[in-house]
């Protein structure tokens, strides 16, 4: 099964056709409630792409199950809408099995942060070049709101009506101190600076992860776009060094009046998964190359059984 | 040993630790170079050091198809194994100890008691695994094999020890095998050589070359006994072959691993156990929902929960049949013994990439960690590979911006049932794949647009489709006279211990045939009634405790057996179990026979 890998065919030849965001519109139209924090961050994921010259078949983006996962069906690209807090894994494979595809995995902070929390952190670890981007609402919007792994102490919903007791993650923190290579914050209120992050996340080689404030106007009243409005301060305009792991943990860990935003943490020295698999540095993507064992390598394993 | 031919069993008994795989590796290369045939169980306990370890290596010049009933010979490298198997030993075997520090039993008269003064023959060695090195000798002597064989064996298997090593271990050798000329009764006839020389694998071994065969480029596992040695030896091929192997972060990663890499194009394989594959399942009806093509397999060990990690058991087929909610597509196959391993895994992935749904195999601890003589000749490393209805070509998007699909509909409603699969990254055919139901187009139907009708559709189109390949699945069929008085009904592993059951209770006088089941989905319910609606009485035999496949052939075709044979100590059947079993149910005295197993590891 000869088959042309991107690089070869998957281009038409000679054509350079300058995309929009509306060209990554997908087949039917978001769901979501009017207002909801998400559609900032569909729109700012495709005006992204679309700025850096990608065409729809070279991007997979990869979800797991919630309102913010059901990106992948309102996004012209493949897509694969996976399971509860399966996304990275998912994503981790694809990408394994095809590292010309350019991954984005979408998702919420219940997906990513609870029941997928320990594939973020072992995501991150890999270094492999995944875009995750987390749509965090502090909440489970899907499921009609309950609390969140990201929800602040005190927080009363369905499922606490007498308040939260425990402590909310921070994925940022979590991410740097797991190996992430990128790190960033965004805020779906901020579209232009979000289109900024995304960009750079998806030239980013290795795994880049934003976290986004994408306010749940239906269930959460805390965090809401007033509440993100007053606090948010990107760390661009406080002239923050993102090489310089310490200052990033110190600015992961503000929440109060100030809250930032922008590129945490950036280390651009670590080779990628996919770099350090020699595997994959024996020709293009394993999904393919040519089945079957030849000759050689056959009288090599029978050879050893003998 | 009693029959004609030659046939004989080799016990070496020990705790974990002292070194009971390398004479076993040496003697298993040293026979199946001689071309006799092997087979080889380890009885074990999860334990790194100490506990118990029995291995059973039978080697005889015809095929065999188990570990035996008995041992011939026993080495003892502790008094533990003295004290646990010596009442084992029958007149005219061998029982094999260092006198050091052994202190031999009582045993039955004729056993041959061959006391191994190893200090005295290595001049004191420090070596704390010396003593298995004298026994080889020894052993060697006794069957008459000619000294050059095992030094050159020990060479091989020590080599890349240095030289030094290798000398040591010679001398001990030869000071077992002096001893054992000089003391030691031998075999009153010499080990007969085979046709050609045979080689060794495991069933794990088995597996992951049937994956390599099959083209695997993509395997994840989490370790977990039995199936590691699948992951082992995938890691340790991986660069050779070209195949990308994860040692994921639990099992739950490993089974979204290889979908999203089966999704983007390889050929993708994952294996665990019973516990691992709880974990799977959610995600193996995603495969279902979504249409991948891809192969896990369960290397069943006795459970529930975490069970006995070092034991077997048939125990996990409504596991299997119960993986995940809903009704969806998949095959579940068992494999009859560690060649079938190997050639199932080529012929599953033709399977599931034609159907587009999930494969499980059922492997479990007596294939996948058993030792097995093949003949070279017979492994087929060139299956033939069928992908299936694969679209891998980009086409021009007619769209001026690139993002029409021409229409492609991923989930199309076809005939048969299958809808041709594009490949992400084609241009032309960008598709989202969702878990939750969808349409042809990929769209969801599980909110908004849900409809009676559409939901009905997708679950015939995907039914349709695995109905379609079914057809590809031989059913099974009898082996031996079709008048017999009894019909055993085996699947999966017990196959070689059934039809040697059989031979035995021929010799007793009753005559018996045997239904060996493979394919558990698709299951050929009509030629398999048919069947057994002929058989005289027939007898589930099967390696649980609740009869789980007599009662899922009782689902399938309303067929209640007529009588079981049932295990669930943790130690695989022996023949002689089958053989007592079938004669207690033909002398009326039970229809639910659960033999005793006599070697207490
Ligand atoms: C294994 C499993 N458990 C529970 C659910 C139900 N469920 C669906 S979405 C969701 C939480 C969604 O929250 P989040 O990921 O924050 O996404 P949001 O809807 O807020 O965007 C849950 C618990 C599920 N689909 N699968
Ligand atoms: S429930 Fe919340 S998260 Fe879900 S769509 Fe509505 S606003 Fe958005």
């Amino acid at each position: 099964m000869a088959v042309p890998t991107k690089s070869e065919a998957g281009r038409r030849e000679g054509t350079v056709i300058q995309l929009t965001a509306k060209d990554f519109k997908g087949k039917v139209n978001p769901d979501w409630c009017p207002g909801c924090g998400d559609f900032g961050v569909l729109n700012s994921v495709q005006r992204a792409v679309a700025e850096l010259g990608l065409r729809p078949h070279e991007i997979l983006t990869v979800s797991g199950i919630g309102c913010s996962s059901n990106f992948p069906g309102f996004f012209n690209a493949y897509g694969m809408h996976t399971l509860h807090g399966r996304a990275l894994a998912v994503a981790t494979g694809a990408k394994l099995a095809n590292h010309e595809l350019t991954v984005i995995v979408t998702g919420g902070d219940g997906d990513g942060y609870g029941i997928g929390g320990n594939h973020f952190m072992h995501a991150a670890r890999r270094n492999i070049d995944l875009t995750y981007i987390v749509m965090n609402n502090q909440i489970y919007g899907l499921t009609t709101g309950q609390l969140s792994p990201t929800s602040r102490e005190g927080m009363k919903t369905k499922s606490s009506p007498f308040g939260s007791v425990e402590l909310p993650i921070n994925p940022l923190l979590i991410s740097i101190m797991a190996g992430a290579t990128f790190v960033a914050r965004g805020f779906s209120g901020d579209g232009k600076h979000l289109v900024e992050l995304i960009k750079q996340a998806i030239q980013h080689r290795g795994f880049a992860h934003i976290d986004v404030f994408s306010p749940c106007v239906t269930f959460n009243h805390d965090n809401t776009y007033p509440f993100f409005r007053e606090r948010v301060k990107r760390l661009e305009d406080e002239g923050h060094d993102p090489s310089d792991w310490k200052a990033a943990c110190e600015k992961a860990m503000v929440w109060g009046d100030t809250i930032y935003t922008g590129l945490f943490f950036r280390s651009e020295g670590r080779a990628t998964l996919e770099e350090k698999e020699p595997v994959l540095a024996q020709g293009g993507p394993l999904a393919y190359r040519p089945l079957g064992l030849s000759q050689e390598q056959a009288q090599k394993l029978l050879q050893r059984m003998m | 040993m009693e029959s004609a031919r030659f046939d004989f069993v080799i016990g070496i008994g020990g705790a974990a630790g002292q070194g009971i795989a390398t004479p076993g590796n040496i003697l298993a290369r040293t026979f199946v170079r001689r071309g006799l045939h092997l087979c080889a169980y380890n009885a074990h306990q999860s334990i790194i050091r100490g506990g118990h370890i029995l291995l059973a290596l039978r080697v005889a010049e015809h095929e065999i198809h188990s570990h035996g009933d008995n041992l011939d010979l026993l080495l003892c490298l502790n008094q533990d194994t003295m004290n646990r198997h010596l009442r084992h030993m029958r007149p005219g075997t061998w029982v094999l100890f260092n006198s050091d520090d052994i202190v031999p039993g009582d045993a039955a008269e004729g056993v041959h008691m061959c006391p191994m003064p190893v200090k005295a023959l290595t001049n004191d060695s420090r070596n704390k695994v010396i003593q298995n090195t004298v026994a080889l000798g020894a052993i060697v002597s006794i069957l008459g094999l000619d000294f050059a064989t095992l030094e050159a064996a020990l060479q091989r298997e020590l080599g890349r020890k240095g030289k030094e090593v290798v000398e040591e271990n010679v001398q001990a050798a030869r000071g077992g095998f002096d001893h054992a000329q000089a003391h030691f009764p031998s075999l009153d006839r010499p080990v007969p050589t085979g046709a050609k020389p045979l080689a060794v694998w495991s069933g794990n071994e088995a597996l992951a070359m049937g994956g390599a065969a099959a083209g695997v480029r993509f395997y994840c596992a989490y370790p977990m006994s039995p199936s590691t040695g699948i992951l082992h030896w995938m890691a340790a091929n991986a660069r050779d072959l070209g195949i990308m192997v994860r040692q994921a972060e639990d099992e739950l990663a490993v089974a979204n691993m290889t979908i999203g890499a089966a999704h983007a194009g390889c050929r993708a394989m994952c294996a665990t156990s019973g516990g691992g594959f709880a974990l799977m399942t959610e995600a193996i009806g995603m495969a279902g929902m979504m249409e991948v093509p891809v192969v896990f397999i369960n290397v069943q060990r006795a459970g529930p929960s975490t069970g006995v990690p070092t034991k077997t058991e048939q125990g996990d087929l409504w596991q299997a049949l119960g993986a995940s909610q809903g009704d969806y597509e998949r095959f579940i196959v068992a494999p009859k013994n560690a060649l079938d391993a190997f050639n199932t895994i080529p012929e599953l992935f033709n399977l599931v990439d034609k159907c587009q749904c999930p494969g499980i195999l059922l492997s479990d601890l007596l294939i996948s960690e058993g030792t097995f003589s093949v003949d070279p000749d017979a492994i087929n490393m060139f299956p033939p590979i069928d992908r299936g209805e694969l679209i891998t070509q980009p086409r021009s998007a007619d769209g001026a911006n690139g993002a029409d699909t021409n229409g492609y509909l991923r989930y199309q409603d076809t005939e048969t049932g299958i809808s041709p699969r594009a490949l992400p990254g084609l241009e032309g055919y960008v598709y989202v794949a969702a878990t939750d139901e969808h349409d042809e187009d990929g769209v969801l139907i599980s909110d908004e647009f849900t409809n009676p009708h559409k939901r009905r559709k997708m679950v015939e189109k995907r039914a349709r489709k695995l109905q379609h390949v079914a057809k590809e699945v031989p059913p099974p069929a009898l082996e031996g006279p079709a008048d017999a008085e009894v019909t055993l009904v085996g699947w999966g592993s017990t196959y070689g211990v059934i039809k040697e059951a059989i031979d035995q209770l021929k010799e007793r006088g009753v005559t018996a045939n045997h239904l060996p089941i493979k394919w558990i989905i698709p299951f050929h319910s009509e030629e398999v009634s048919a069947i057994l609606n002929k058989a005289k009485r027939v007898i589930v035999v099967e390696n649980n405790y609740s009869g789980q496949f007599a009662r899922y052939l009782r689902s399938e075709t309303g067929f209640a057996a007529h009588g079981h044979i049932r295990k669930y100590d943790g130690e695989p059947f022996m023949p002689h179990h089958i053989v007592e079993g079938v004669l207690a149910q033909l002398a009326g005295e039970t229809t639910r026979f659960v033999p005793e197993h006599e070697f207490i590891v």
